[in-house]
């Protein structure tokens, strides 16, 4: 060997070492690396250190000192390694990992928003938008343009509250589409999720404020078969792909022919698979495009209401309407989102 | 409204069963809520084999028989029937058995002995069943079952009631005939007269008049035509006032009315079979043999049936017998003339009021009677004179009365000339579906409906007379639709344009608040926005639930605050609660014009700021701090695109949140609480979104398109290039006067610093005896930096002796000794 060829060697060694010991993370690795570096039996640096005497006697020195140089340098490294290692260990050992996280507040969602936010999703994929209207509405938004008779007995389902001044608080969300239709050229497909109000007892299944989400599509020749199809596929995202719907006839003043629709569904509380109404739904009355300045001849259009509160106490198994109302912080945080 | 499935099949004779009726009418005609087997309390009876019968040895009428009851012993059952057949079936009832309507209801079944014999059961008569009054003996069953089968399962025993959910529209439904059109229309079968009726009457000569008419000596006349217009009745002369038969007391029960006597059944079998309310006077109780309908006086009186003595407003109709109220028009009778056990002659009322009329005096009377529901809805107005001809023949043969002289008929009924005129190329568009002609006049046809050819290929439709739902086409689509069923039509999904509406503002704003503010450890609420407040600045709910809270919410945190409270008793210290919900002021209410409404974001903290954890023995609590960068983060969430400025307040508003144009945005305020020792301070930030106009579109019956307001929006961001140079830092700690703001102090750093100041933080506040008196020390970090090149050591401290010249040339403040 020449001394050319030792050196190379020496370098060699001296790079891959460095670079070993810097992966070494345990330190029962640290004890084999350094016996594969620098064991006296069966290390590389005493490999090397057997070549050494066959080297020519002048180069010896020369070859001594580099070979001794790394040694030094290899040794300084492994050390330095061992002791980081060694400190890691030592700390490791005094934290007991059994014990608990640092946990930020969590926030919550109200239930009736969960339920309100995934309907929304549905029919914002079919090209809804959304459209919001006041509270406190006009006597003529809230009724008299929905083709409620003035005095009708259909009123007594919508036991109203009054203000002062001769308005009232919205009975439905349906005044958003007349609000809508006035407003906007069909086209219209929207979607008014909103509060509101009955003249109604505050008990475990009454509430006098409660959501309703209102759904309306105006467009020319659209047709019942259209209300069908778009309100079974929303069932069918919303329940479940297979969940089967039908059609029963209903009554709204402000659509006709009107209907309910149901859906079959297990609501996990063990009755098992039953049939349940979820909304009111019909084709758009003419009076009600009328109203809103329309040619009901040309145009024509479905609309559908449905309560998100009652979807969502069904769906959580809630026994008492009150608890969506009463702002518990131990209720809110079982719907913590974190 | 009740239905029963004996009652429909006695009108119309068709193959279902209840459960297929049930879904039949659900599809096709309103929704059956609910369905009673109204002979369920038979389940524990089963059908029992006598297998031998002797003579009872100590009785010369008992007999000893041996059951096989299908349980595989025979019995012993001792038997008091004569007419007990070895071999034959009967329904039994074992031992523990409670038994069922009938003249043994409630009775438990025990093993006894009877005269020394064992008796282990009982074998049953119809009368002891509720199954009839014959009591002659046990009631053998001639059918082939099995010993032990339930007697329910055998054979169809008692009626199936249905609870139908009617809705206003349809009021010709809340009667047996009603009904059973429909089904006759959706089955195919015919309609009929029950059996029970003996056929049906003669139409008879009527003595009409326009107001006034007699017959038998009485006189009716209606003075009050708007809620009257007509007014039939009849005299009906040596009625016995007695007990219904059985098939009248069945019927009556059957909708869930108790049976009175045979003359009231006879009214309410005529309401609930035909939808034609009546009542019955008794003849001696009318002073002048007079009926006057006029309209009430007010302060008026009458004692009505329910024995509730009732005054007048003045505006209801009422039947007098010319000298005093005798009923509430539509709506009830009167005590002192209703039908008595001793009653011999009758009048009876067959009457079409008024449904408005009746509906006003309906409530402010406060009764609510099956006949007013009736009238209110609009009973059929042509009905009247067949339904008093068939109760006429009912009283005649059940109470075994005979009419005197001919009905009187005054006034007449609304005429309603309904056409419609429906083009089956539209009702085909409107379904979506292509319907013949045809079909569509058979179906229509099918519940009543008269049809002939229009022009144009359309059909001109006249409108039955009990049917006041239907006046225009769309109408007559829906009866097409539903008598074909909804379910049949399409439902495949078809390509829709676009919309052009677009999102309101407020729901992606409000989308981020949530989002944001759940991310920063808050709950979402949706409480009632029902508080106690002032009318000079509430707006009043005129009829509220509850008198003391009558008005609605001027704030979001006025209600969070309760519900804050509210937590508190429950001992719930730990409340971080947004709401995004509408409050109202009185806007223009006091000039005669509407509530001005707005949209808010609210939010409450109070407890500890963090959950407990073991690094940390005493969590420290939300304090003003929070509140105000929570109030800040809310605020740059909900008022996009608008720089926020918070200025201190006063009193419990801790700071008023302001648009960098001055407006108000909102508030951070101290939260007043009645709050236990162990809770801790609350805070609240309440910001609006902006108004949410409740003003009209367009005048009723217009359109007016137009661009909605635009919208502020946050740009987009601008990126700024990361630096490439070395920042420069350091501290200033400033002995700074009780007069002076911090504010003051940053401003007067910030002037005199120069435009490389990158950021200015206070980190620090202390007070302390080794201050002067009357000051604290405030501590800021300085971060210089210039873009392009390094600045050196004596660049900044140039600029830290020039900041603290400034100071105390501008404000006396220098810098803190150490």
């Amino acid at each position: 060997m020449t001394l050319t060829e030792f050196l190379d060697q020496v370098h060699l060694l001296r790079d891959h070492a460095a670079q070993h010991i810097d992966a070494v993370s345990t330190l029962e690795d640290w004890t084999t690396l350094r016996n594969r570096i620098v064991g006296r039996k069966s290390g590389r640096l005493s490999e090397l250190l057997a070549i050494l005497p066959t080297l020519p006697a002048d180069d010896r020195r020369t070859a001594g000192a580099a070979l001794n140089a790394v040694k030094l340098a290899i040794e300084e490294q492994l050390e330095q390694r061992r002791a980081l290692l060694a400190k890691a260990a030592a700390t490791a050992k005094s934290l007991d990992l059994t014990m608990p996280g640092r946990d930020p507040w969590c926030g919550a969602v109200h239930p009736v928003t969960l339920v309100i936010d995934e309907i929304v999703a549905i029919f914002r994929e079919i090209g809804f938008t959304i459209a919001l209207g006041p509270e406190a509405e006009s006597d003529w938004y809230n009724f008299g343009a929905l083709n409620f008779p003035p005095n009708h007995p259909a009123m007594d389902l919508h036991d109203t509250l009054y203000l002062e001044g001769g308005s009232l608080l919205r009975t439905h969300t349906s005044p958003v589409q007349v609000r809508t239709m006035q407003q906007y050229r069909p086209p219209i497909r929207v979607l008014a999720p909103g509060r509101v109000y009955r003249r109604d007892f505050f008990d475990a299944t009454h509430a006098p404020a409660f959501e309703q989400i209102e759904g309306l599509a105006i467009d020319e020749g659209i047709s019942f078969s259209d209300l069908k199809a778009t309100l079974s596929y929303f069932a069918r995202r919303f329940y479940g792909g297979a969940t089967r719907t039908r059609f029963g006839p209903s009554f709204f003043p402000f659509t006709e022919p009107s209907a309910q629709m149901d859906v079959e569904v297990d609501l996990g509380d063990g009755r098992g698979k039953r049939w349940i109404e979820i909304m009111g739904t019909g084709l758009v009355h003419p009076a009600v495009i009328e109203a809103a300045g329309l040619d009901s001849e040309r145009w024509s259009g479905w609309a559908f209401g449905m309560g998100p509160g009652r979807i969502a106490m069904s769906r959580y198994g809630l026994p008492d309407i009150r608890l969506l109302y009463d702002s518990d912080v131990r209720f809110l945080a079982q719907f913590a989102v974190c | 409204m009740l239905i029963s499935f004996d009652w429909l099949h006695a009108f119309v004779p068709h193959g279902e069963t209840p459960e297929s009726l049930r879904d039949l009418m659900s599809a096709h005609v309103a929704t059956v809520d609910g369905m009673e087997q109204l002979r369920a309390d038979l389940r524990p009876i089963i059908i029992a084999r006598v297998l031998s019968a002797v003579r009872h040895p100590d009785s010369d009428h008992l007999w000893v028989t041996k059951v096989d009851d299908g349980s595989g012993t025979q019995l012993d059952v001792v038997c008091g029937a004569q007419n007990v057949v070895e071999g034959a079936l009967y329904p039994f009832a074992r031992v523990g058995t409670i038994m069922p309507t009938g003249n043994k209801g409630g009775i438990l079944i025990e093993r006894r002995r009877i005269r020394g014999a064992l008796s282990n059961g009982m074998l049953c008569s119809a009368r002891e069943l509720g199954l009839g009054e014959d009591h002659d003996g046990i009631m053998a069953l001639d059918l082939d079952a099995q010993p032990g089968t339930p007697l329910l399962e055998a054979m169809q025993i008692g009626d199936v009631r249905y609870d139908v959910d009617v809705l206003p529209n349809r009021p010709d439904l809340l009667n047996h005939l009603g009904m059973a059109r429909e089904i006759a229309a959706i089955t195919g079968t015919s309609l009929r007269l029950p059996e029970e009726l003996g056929g049906e009457p003669e139409p008879t000569r009527l003595a009409a008049g326009a107001r006034e008419a007699s017959s038998a000596g009485v006189t009716v006349r209606i003075e009050d035509a708007a809620g009257c217009p007509r007014y039939m009745g009849v005299v009906i002369r040596g009625v016995g006032v007695g007990p219904s038969p059985a098939w009248l007391a069945r019927r009556v029960e059957s909708v869930g009315m108790r049976s009175i006597s045979n003359i009231v059944d006879i009214t309410n079998y005529m309401m609930h079979g035909f939808g034609q309310p009546m009542h019955a006077f008794d003849l001696a109780a009318l002073a002048n043999r007079q009926i006057v309908v006029r309209c009430a006086r007010r302060g008026e009186r009458m004692t009505t049936l329910d024995g509730v003595d009732r005054t007048f407003a003045g505006h209801e109709t009422i039947i007098t017998d010319g000298q005093r109220p005798i009923a509430i028009a539509g709506v009830m009778g009167g005590l002192d003339s209703e039908v008595k056990p001793d009653t011999q002659d009758i009048f009876l009322e067959v009457a079409y009021f008024d449904p408005g009329r009746t509906r006003a005096a309906r409530r402010s009377s406060g009764v609510i009677s099956d006949a007013s529901y009736r009238f209110e809805r609009g009973i059929d107005p042509e009905g009247s004179p067949r339904a008093l001809a068939i109760a006429a023949q009912l009283l005649c043969a059940v109470a075994g009365g005979r009419v005197d002289g001919v009905p009187i008929d005054v006034g007449a009924p609304p005429s309603r000339s309904a056409q419609v005129t429906l083009r089956p190329a539209r009702l085909s568009r409107l379904l979506g579906e292509a319907v013949e002609a045809g079909e569509i006049a058979r179906r229509l046809e099918s519940i009543g409906f008269a049809v002939s050819a229009g022009r144009n290929d359309a059909l001109v439709v006249s409108v039955p007379s009990w049917r006041h739902d239907v006046s225009r086409d769309v109408d007559l689509v829906e009866e097409v639709a539903r008598l074909r069923g909804y379910d049949a039509l399409s439902d495949e999904l078809k390509p829709f344009r676009p919309g052009t509406v677009p999102d309101h503002p407020f729901y992606e704003i409000a989308r981020r608040l949530r989002d944001s503010l759940v991310g920063r450890g808050l709950a979402e609420v949706r409480p009632l926005p029902f508080v106690r407040g002032e009318d000079a600045t509430h707006v009043r709910v005129q009829n509220p639930i509850a008198e003391n809270e009558p008005h609605l919410r001027t704030s979001v945190l006025e209600t969070l605050a309760h519900r804050a409270a509210h937590n508190l008793t429950r001992m719930q210290g730990d409340v971080r609660i947004f709401e995004i919900g509408s409050v109202f002021s009185r806007g223009d209410l006091g000039s005669g014009g509407r509530p001005r409404e707005e949209v808010r974001v609210g939010a409450l903290i109070m407890g500890a700021r963090r959950p407990p954890h073991f690094t940390e023995s005493k969590v420290p609590a939300f304090d003003a701090w929070d509140a105000r960068a929570l109030g800040e983060g809310v605020a740059r969430v909900a008022c996009p695109g608008t720089a926020i400025v918070s200025i201190p307040g006063h009193g419990d508003v801790l700071w008023r949140l302001v648009s960098d144009s001055g407006e108000s945005l909102g508030t951070i305020e101290r939260i007043a609480l009645d709050r236990p020792a162990w809770a801790s301070e609350a805070f609240g930030v309440e910001i609006s979104l902006g108004r949410i106009s409740n003003a009209p579109v367009a005048p009723p019956g217009s359109h007016a398109p137009h661009e909605p307001d635009p919208q502020p929006r946050a740009g987009h961001v601008r990126f700024t290039p990361l630096p490439t140079t070395p920042a420069a830092e350091f501290d200033l700690a400033l002995v700074v006067p009780d007069r002076l703001m911090a504010e003051q102090v940053e401003s007067a750093i910030r002037r005199s610093a120069g435009d490389l100041l990158e950021r200015l933080v206070l980190f620090d506040e202390y007070r302390g005896r080794e201050l002067p008196a009357g000051h604290r020390s405030i501590a800021w970090r300085l971060t210089f930096r210039d873009p392009v090149r390094t600045l050196r050591d004596k660049e900044i401290e140039g600029r830290r002796q020039k900041i603290l010249r400034t100071l105390e040339g501008e404000l006396g403040v220098r810098a803190r000794s150490v």
